[in-house]
């Protein structure tokens, strides 16, 4: 509920396609066209009026560069460089990009296998992958050549061969976390063979991760390849290929530089440009990276208010929200995720919000607090009084200050908001510590007893406990501890037992029922069960589409809802003790939406 | 044969175990211990558990994901030993099995038409000009428009994706449905109309189901009989209406006092 932006976009976003992300990338594109070029030019090589690249001239050996005839000069045995280079590109692209395909082609496949079949076979697949891995790369290519014997093939399965645990590596990763996948199971359900499910279900899958895996490698082979033949292990002369190139003018370094900086050069240009575009296409197939990941949020969501409401307001409750509305930008407009939510909660109050998912409730809780991830957030009008002052007003360092200090939040599932290296007790002391420099020891003696209040028992040795280690519940209970960590006013509580069973439901529930008691916390609770409202709020505000369409005391809603949206939802719960007879309640609700 | 759908007998589910390389013994979890129950034809037998209760454990069992340490099956009158031997086209023509998280469910990478195509030509093989009549026919079913058939699991909402779930469950032609927590990602509203699709395939084709969730009161408004489940044994088992007025275990009526209520309100207050 809490990533509600991200699981239900708006509809009118439109989605980029795939080219104009990658045309929009600068560098990416510039990698593109140069490496574009290249390939055609090396492409035309038999076309274009090159003077033959093996025909040596001893008379004319070593020319500068921008002589007659030889634009790039020419080599100790007087053969055109330019006409060397060009066919020289052309053999080290095509040995980088073949030795690439058969790399990705194994490579992927024992990582298919391995990471499907699991047990055994992954075992001794991966040890092989593992073996081919423990020696130095460089090293066993030239011995795979040394066995073979030189020559450009060899030097091209060598590489091929070395590059295949890299792969096999990236792919099974991948592929482990899909077969887990629940359509996995539901093709083999249908009727599906294992070899059917793995190359029809899988695959379509890993394939963005392979083809990721191959443009960033690319320039990598084509490295390698000139490292080989460098050594003279890869093209034998006469047949000219970038390394080679380099290897053959090594000697004459000195008094006929060209001859080595020009193919070497190339081989910069080229792997650049290569590398450059992978990236570009890796951000553009990665769906994390594409969903905003390399986008560093702000501290507080952007502010862009069309009135400016007053800063304080006089007599006000512990909080009080007018008018706000938040949306998000996606580049041409701003769809509004919220909107004019108004509402008000007094100190030791509680205020139900309940929404279905995509209402916007996870939206105006982060809201409150200027924490809607931004870009794309934008609060865009609204104020939010905490004491009769308007925080969103504030310099970004005071709202910061705020937060966990005099409001504090409870999520919905522990496990994701607790850091899995740190121990409860350390987690504890650290929100402690952040408002409060009062030290080390003080602050775990605080954490110990603030355990304690939130009814964990043996607190002092729990404390020492890391999240995985707890139960859901008591995972719960220190995130409320952890809120609890300053004497905040507020809590926001979002979806705090959705990820509970019903009887640990049950428990945490009467654990913020208590404190809001015993501390006269002002308690915002957002849910989208009925029953939970119905328990534990004194007023309910029912949101839908982003607006409270009703909003009072809970008791009188949920006797007499006045909003038709609102009578739909209490209708739609099922209540225990009403067997079928609940089914034939909702079948007039929903009959006239049959085709 | 007997009237009874799936009849399960002292079934076990030991996960780890064994030794590993070096011969040291590796935890065991018993998921389910020793559990026998009964799914009549046309019935629907709900199993009510926390998390861990080994229900799940139990439904993949049944539609041959897992297999059991120990004890038996019978699956519409056929050992589910036999079933599993015979490939994975026997079990997916007798028992099918809805998934709790319907996005989850469905290659993203696959048009709804293609995924449903799957069990109609895998399982019923059926020629091209049949399947696509079954394929209309199936969407119309779960009350969809003719046009799911050409878009992509993304473009629909959980509720609408439990449909498509629930017509490729139906494609493979199976009397016996294990449905597990299949409305407990959807919204109360969703969850209801979900709940009527459910109900009325099964009185209008006559299947059995198999019903798990965590929500009583789910369980109850669908269920003909219930089965408690909890740290994988089931400690009760009754008619629906009368477990849940006169439950005779201690855990039942923990699970039921724990039960929100929209009624409790002046209690809690």
């Amino acid at each position: 509920m809490t990533n509600m932006a991200a699981t239900t976009p708006p509809p009118a976003r439109k989605r980029r396609s795939n080219w104009q992300l990658l045309m929009a990338n600068r560098l990416a594109a510039a990698g593109l066209f140069l490496f574009g070029f290249i390939v055609i030019v090396a492409l035309l090589a038999p076309v274009l009026p090159l003077p033959n690249p093996d025909i040596t001239d001893q008379p004319n050996r070593l020319l500068p560069p921008f002589s007659a005839g030889h634009l790039f000069g020419t080599d100790h045995l007087g053969r055109d460089i330019l006409s060397r280079l060009i066919w020289g590109t052309q053999v080290s692209l095509l040995v980088g990009i073949s030795a690439t395909a058969l790399a990705a082609l194994f490579g992927s496949l024992i990582g298919l296998v391995a990471g499907y079949a699991r047990g055994a076979t992954d075992s001794v697949l991966m040890r092989f992958v593992d073996m081919l891995m423990a020696f130095p790369y460089i090293l066993l290519a030239i011995a795979i050549v040394a066995a073979l014997g030189p020559g450009l093939l060899n030097a091209l399965y060598a590489i091929a061969i070395v590059n295949i645990p890299f792969f096999a590596r990236n792919i099974r990763g991948v592929t482990v976390s899909i077969r887990n996948r629940e359509f996995v199971d539901a093709a083999r359900l249908s009727g599906k063979g294992h070899a059917a499910v793995l190359f029809t279900e899988v695959l379509p899958n890993v394939l963005p991760v392979i083809v990721i895996t191959m443009s960033t490698t690319v320039g990598w082979m084509i490295l390698e390849t000139a490292g080989l033949s460098f050594l003279g292990l890869g093209a034998q002369p006469p047949t000219s290929d970038l390394g080679s190139m380099l290897g053959q003018a090594r000697a004459q370094l000195f008094t006929a530089p060209h001859a080595s900086i020009v193919p070497g050069i190339m081989i910069f240009i080229l792997v650049m440009s290569i590398n450059l575009l992978g990236d570009g296409i890796r951000d553009v197939l990665d769906p994390r990276l594409r969903s905003g990941a390399l986008d560093r949020p702000m501290p507080v969501t952007r502010i862009a208010r069309k009135t400016r409401p007053a800063p304080t307001l006089p007599d006000a409750p512990a909080l009080v929200v007018e008018n706000l509305s938040t949306g998000f930008d996606t580049g041409d407009a701003i769809t509004p995720a919220i909107r004019d939510v108004s509402f008000r909660l007094g100190k030791g109050e509680c205020l139900g919000l309940i929404g279905e998912s995509g209402s916007g409730k996870s939206v105006t809780a982060l809201s409150l607090m200027g924490l809607v991830a931004s870009p794309p957030g934008v609060i865009t009008d609204g104020a939010v009084y905490i004491e009769g002052k308007d925080v969103l007003s504030l310099r970004e360092q005071e709202l910061i200050g705020l937060r966990g200090a005099r409001v504090a939040y409870v999520f919905q599932d522990p496990l994701t908001t607790l850091h899995p290296l740190f121990t409860v007790g350390e987690q504890i002391a650290e929100a402690i510590l952040a408002h409060d420099p009062i030290g080390r020891q003080a602050a775990h003696s605080r954490a110990v007893a603030l355990m304690e209040t939130v009814g964990i028992r043996d607190a002092a040795s729990r404390a020492s406990a890391y999240p995985h280690e707890l139960s859901g519940g008591q995972r719960q209970r220190i995130g409320i501890a952890m809120a609890l960590a300053n004497d905040p006013d507020i809590i926001i509580a979002d979806e705090p037992t959705t990820a509970l069973d019903v009887t640990v439901q049950a428990r945490i529930l009467e654990l913020l029922q208590q404190l809001r008691r015993e501390r006269g916390l002002a308690l915002l609770l957002i849910t989208h069960d009925f029953g939970v409202v119905a328990q534990v709020c004194d007023r309910v505000a029912v949101m839908k589409n982003g607006e409270i369409v009703e909003q009072g005391d809970t008791r009188a809603i949920l006797r007499d809802p006045q909003h038709d949206y609102t009578k739909r939802l209490i209708a739609c719960v099922p209540e225990l003790g009403e067997g079928h007879g609940f089914l034939d309640r909702v079948r007039p609700l929903f009959a006239e939406a049959r085709p | 044969m007997s009237d009874n759908a799936v009849e399960i007998r002292d079934l076990v589910k030991t996960f780890g175990g064994g030794r590993s390389l070096f011969g040291r013994e590796a935890n065991q979890v018993q998921a389910v211990r020793s559990i026998s129950l009964d799914l009549k034809r046309g019935e629907t037998l709900g199993i009510v558990g926390e998390s861990g209760s080994g229900k799940s454990t139990l439904a993949r069992m049944l539609v041959g994901l897992e297999r059991p340490t120990a004890g038996t099956m019978l699956i519409d009158g056929k050992p589910w030993a036999e079933l599993a031997s015979s490939g994975s086209r026997a079990f997916g023509r007798t028992i099918q099995y809805v998934f709790q998280d319907p996005v989850a469910s469905l290659n993203p990478r696959k048009t709804i038409g293609d995924i449903l195509d799957v069990p109609l030509r895998l399982l019923c093989r059926y020629d091209s000009a049949k399947r696509s009549a079954r394929k209309r026919e199936l969407v119309d079913a779960v009350q969809m428009p003719a046009d799911t058939l050409d878009r992509y699991p993304h473009e629909f909402s959980g509720g609408q994706a439990q449909r498509i779930a629930i017509a490729r469950a139906l494609a493979a032609e199976a009397r016996i449905l294990v449905l597990d927590e299949p409305v407990s990602a959807l919204d109360v509203s969703v969850q209801a109309q979900v709940l009527l699709l459910l109900q009325q395939l099964r009185d209008d084709l006559g299947l059995s189901y198999l019903f798990i969730s965590h929500d009583l009161a789910v369980v109850e408004s669908i269920s003909d009989r219930v089965a408690v489940m909890y740290l994988g044994e089931v400690v009760e088992s009754g008619p629906a209406a009368q477990l849940f007025v006169d439950p005779q275990h201690d855990y039942t009526r923990s699970l039921i006092a724990s039960a929100p209520r929209l009624t409790a309100s002046d209690s809690a207050i």
